[in-house]
């Protein structure tokens, strides 16, 4: 009995560090509705701030919670600094994208932590007052974990009471349920928008200072946090703070006690429980409907055919690819298929997004097992690489068949993350499952035959499937399957009214969707000779992820332009010291410069050029 | 403002083209080799290893080069991606024109770069991925490990852990391939020595994300006499910690894999456990003339204590020099044909061979016990472990691989 008391504290104090981070996540959502990446780097700022404090002034019990205070405010600070600059000017973006910048900022952190306090993790002291264990039941607890269980629900007592007894609060609780009206009513939105990203910064650096005598402090922690922490917001219900504690309690104690049963679970418990809980209660457990949609925007100009002269330009640029072998050394057409993969697989994504409107933050999944998919065809069926070619996108397909069926049930940011719940859970199967898939040892020997194995040879099969996958997928959306997914994305209750099937619709867009992601996933498998369970990653995801949005989410050319700009730039930035800072930055430049996307841009460019000759 | 969009969008539109054009070296006078590793992905592994190398090239450059040819480390980041690892050796081999490639430290980059270099015909040196596979399971004729391995490092802290009277044992092991492999070479050589032994309880936390309270508390419920530890780097930090304040080690063994390295030691300061049993790297405690010749030159030219990263790094060059000198070319055959057995008399860590059969080097580590030394974390009463003690016998090993 007392063990199990014990290991259900030990589950609460977890809980109460997952709130602290998520709770600030959920407000910034609720208010702004950015999806902020960024946040798990707040909590890493907020650790090494924190170390760096509490080392200084070591020892004493107000020191420490002084330094706690100090730097959890100081991460404010720089969330607001963050806000005046940089998410100020793109809150009229299409929606999700500020999410690139907060990218973009996480990457200027990584280096920038990276660059002040070095590579070594930082363990910083016990907390003085606090750095021994009581016995409970018998069982030792330490006393800090005592302390974080107390914290936990004060917190979450003084949000509330900032929420309910103060007219800021009242105006957020306001802003989180009707932007539009909140405005319409006078509120100055700017300010309130400031006050509650310094104010979800300030905890997630109070998250990350409390953590100081729990764990080291590393360049690891950011990450590692975010994906847990979204799943807690979600869970919750996105802007229900209430929920977020509710959420975390739920899988911090889960995993305290699943662990005893079945050690392994820990990779994906959190994700398989949030996809249960979306799969009965499609806002989580206290979102309310309409929490998951952004500010109300403008709807998309209408697709337009291209003109004759655009035509022209392109296949210029298609030829010039096309021939590009000829006159270009081998290693730059290595360079270009991993363009071209990386551009179907964008397009398959925006295809979702852009034209679907189902915003997908785990569409590696098909690209990944497509991948496997025909990586397993060679190994155990022993097909040849045109037959596996074929293999993978089919399996692709029958993945998103399945997957799809749940997602397309929900809307907005509740169907991303299930998108991403599913990605997560087939990468701990691929992960976990050793005698199967290889585990992340991977699959290797996935060669192109004799015939295809030279590098000029594999690129022009990697242009036929890709090139003609984008070509396809350009030419569904102006079918009138295309058309009907883009009246479905305008507007769902009309398209339902003039009695279309709209989930069924949804529903084949995402696994037509999900087959040339897995045709992506296939050209990648061969021309790399192996895959490992990265490719159905939550980085790979985020990648396209941001192809598709800084390439310009309301143009077809977007995701093209945003996949080629990413892989060129990344390839060359990978050259230099403190790369992640540069790239960070040049992503910033182009969000502020052209915050409808690199598409956007190109076009108002070509406008003011046309413009000035006249 | 339009003038400075298109001023910015024009100088991004042209940068990925320097990336593309810039100039091949095609000096004849150098010797290029190509190096991979996960720089930004795990900087504090990986920043002592490129200090190692850069030590060992400046070093043999300065007297003389190979053949009076002076080496050239083309070294790039993988991003910690096994897919632009790829790329990137690609990259090295066709348009830098490195002889060979060398580096990477996880264990799926290691293999995806190994199975590339069978691909393409070129030869790799993996420094330090600790995979069992890359050598036997997957291992290939173009493939050349330079780390004791995970199975030969699991062996060494066997060998002590038979002598304690400990016969219930529970594990914890990061959930990955090389969490797994070390506890099944644990568990396999412990059993052959001591067939008495049971093993209790295993756990298995996500690497890097620890829940440390609930796992201490899953080890401590199955009441073990002690405990084999595969964590490291931040999972440790948090193991320890929890593990110390609920009272986990006390009366306690632990053995413990790596623990001994100044990468996993150092950042435990103060609260470093004390007797765990470890393999690791004492550092400047070695006397040897070779490891202080290098000690010396190392604390000179950066200013701080080498770390097994940086050993690996050194070792790394100092085999290459003798399979460039003992080949007499940069001919990927003539390379091979010397790795085959290359040995290399003297290094700092002493003289280790590259076995013909599975292409292991025999290069050891340090088995000792953890301590306090000066208020330092540091290892107590190592001894130098020879690899070639702790690997299968080389017909035992050859059947390990595939057929070639």
């Amino acid at each position: 009995m007392g063990f199990y008391f014990a290991q259900l504290l030990t589950g609460l104090a977890n809980a109460s560090s997952l709130f602290l981070i998520a709770s600030g996540l959920s407000i910034i959502f609720g208010v702004t509705r950015i999806v902020n990446f960024a946040h798990g780097s707040f909590y890493m700022v907020g650790a090494y701030l924190a170390y760096t404090l509490v080392t200084h002034w070591s020892g004493s019990v107000l020191g420490f919670w002084v330094s706690v205070i100090l730097a959890a405010m100081i991460v404010g600070v720089i969330g607001l600094i963050i806000e005046l600059t940089i998410l100020r000017r793109i809150y009229h973006a299409p929606e999700l994208f500020q999410l690139v910048a907060t990218f973009g900022v996480v990457l200027i952190f990584q280096d920038g932590t990276l660059a002040i306090w070095g590579a070594e993790d930082l363990l910083g002291p016990r907390a003085p007052g606090l750095d021994s264990a009581v016995r409970i039941m018998g069982e030792p607890i330490p006393e800090y974990d005592l302390a974080l269980i107390a914290i936990g629900p004060v917190v979450l007592l003084a949000i509330w009471l900032l929420f309910h007894k103060t007219r800021w609060g009242v105006l957020v609780r306001a802003a989180t349920q009707d932007r539009e009206m909140v405005g319409a009513l006078g509120v100055n939105q700017a300010w309130l928008f400031s006050a509650a990203f310094v104010l979800g910064s300030f905890l997630a650096g109070l998250g990350g200072a409390l953590q100081i005598p729990r764990e080291a402090v590393s360049l690891q922690m950011d990450l590692s946090i975010i994906g847990e922490a979204f799943v807690v917001v979600v869970i919750g219900g996105m802007g229900s703070v209430s929920g977020a504690f509710v959420a975390a309690v739920l899988i911090s104690v889960l995993n305290a006690f699943a662990i005893l049963i079945f050690p392994q679970i820990s990779i994906v418990l959190p994700f398989v429980i949030m996809a249960i809980v979306l799969i009965f209660r499609p806002h989580g457990l206290f979102g309310k409907p309409g929490s998951e949609k952004g500010a109300p925007e403008e709807p998309d100009q209408p697709l337009a055919l291209m003109d004759q002269k655009s035509a022209m330009v392109l296949m210029a640029a298609l030829l010039v690819l096309a021939l590009s072998p000829l006159f270009t050394a081998d290693f730059t057409s290595v360079l270009m298929v991993d363009v071209m993969v990386a551009t179907l697989f964008a397009v398959s994504l925006h295809f979702m997004m852009g034209v679907g409107g189902m915003v997908s933050f785990g569409h590696a999944a098909y690209f990944g097992v497509g991948a496997y998919g025909a990586a397993m065809a060679v190994k155990f069926l022993g097909l040849g690489m045109i037959s596996a070619m074929l293999f993978g996108p089919v399996c692709a397909a029958i993945a998103a068949l399945f997957f799809g069926w749940f997602c397309v049930r929900l809307s907005g940011v509740y169907l991303a993350m299930l998108t991403l719940a599913a990605a997560q859970i087939l990468w701990g199967v691929t992960f976990q499952w050793q005698e199967f898939t290889g585990g992340d040892d991977g699959i290797l020997g996935v060669w192109p035959a004799k015939w295809a194995s030279s590098d000029k040879v594999y690129f022009y099969i990697a242009f036929v499937l890709c090139i003609g996958g984008i070509w396809a997928l350009r030419r569904v959306a102006f079918s009138p399957f295309g058309y009907i997914l883009r009246g479905i994305r305008d507007s769902q209750t009309r398209a339902e009214s003039i009695g279309i099937d709209t989930r069924f619709h949804q529903w084949m867009g995402f696994v037509l969707a999900g087959g040339f992601a897995g045709l992506a996933g296939v050209v990648f498998a061969f021309s790399k000779g192996s895959v490992f369970p990265d490719s159905l990653g939550i980085a790979l995801s985020i990648d396209g992820l941001i192809m598709v949005l800084l390439g310009g989410i309301h143009a077809l050319a977007g995701p093209i332009l945003g996949a080629g700009a990413f892989v060129l730039i990344e390839d060359w930035v990978t050259r230099l010291d403190y790369w992640r800072f540069i790239f960070g930055a040049i992503i910033l430049i182009v969000v502020l410069v052209a915050p409808d996307g690199i598409a956007g841009g190109v076009q108002r460019l070509l406008r003011g050029l046309k413009g000035g000759r006249a | 403002m339009n003038l400075i969009r298109r001023t910015v969008l024009g100088a991004l539109a042209a940068l990925p083209f320097t990336g593309l054009t810039a100039g091949v070296s095609l000096a004849q006078d150098t010797i290029v080799l190509g190096e991979v590793n996960s720089y930004t992905r795990l900087p504090a592994f990986t920043e002592p290893y490129k200090k190692g190398w850069q030590l060992a090239v400046e070093q043999i450059n300065a007297a003389g080069g190979i053949d009076g040819k002076q080496l050239e480390v083309i070294s790039r980041d993988d991003t910690g991606d096994p897919a632009t690892a790829i790329r990137i050796a690609e990259e090295l081999v066709s348009k830098d024109g490195a002889v060979l490639i060398f580096g990477t430290f996880l264990s799926n980059i290691g293999l995806a770069v190994s199975d590339f270099a069978k691909q393409k015909e070129v030869l790799f040196i993996a420094s330090e991925p600790l995979s069992d596979a890359i050598v036997w399971s997957k291992g290939n004729k173009y493939t050349y490990r330079l780390r004791p391995s995970t199975h030969m490092q699991a062996a060494m802290l066997a060998e002590q852990a038979a002598k304690l009277d400990a016969v219930k044992w529970a594990t914890v092991a990061p959930n990955y391939a090389y969490g797994q492999d070390a506890v099944k070479a644990f568990k396999s050589e412990l059993s052959k020595l001591r067939p008495d032994v049971e093993f209790v309880e295993e756990q298995w936390p996500p690497l890097f994300k620890i829940d440390a309270g609930s796992t201490v508390r899953a080890l401590e419920a199955s009441k073990p006499d002690a405990i084999y530890n595969v964590t490291f780097g931040g999972d440790l930090a948090k193991f320890v910690r929890e593990g110390s304040l609920r009272f986990l080690f006390e009366d306690r063994d632990v053995a413990s894999l790596l623990t001994g390295e100044p990468e996993y030691l150092d950042p435990l300061g103060a609260e470093a456990p004390e007797g765990w049993i470890v393999t690791g790297y004492p550092s400047t405690d070695i006397t040897t003339d070779e490891h202080k010749a290098f000690a010396d030159a190392y604390i000179e030219k950066f200013g701080e204590a080498p770390k097994t990263g940086s050993i690996v790094g050194y070792n790394s060059i100092l085999a290459i020099a003798a399979a460039l000198e003992k080949a007499d070319s940069k001919d990927t055959d003539a390379l091979l044909a010397a790795m085959e057995g290359l040995t290399v008399d003297s290094s700092p860590t002493g003289p280790f061979t590259f076995r013909a059969a599975d292409h292991q080097s025999t290069m050891g580590a340090y088995v000792g016990k953890t301590g306090t030394v000066d208020g330092k974390p540091s290892m107590v009463d190592w001894s130098y472990a020879d690899g070639a003690d702790y690997l299968p016998s080389e017909d035992d090993a050859a059947a390990l691989r595939p057929a070639e």
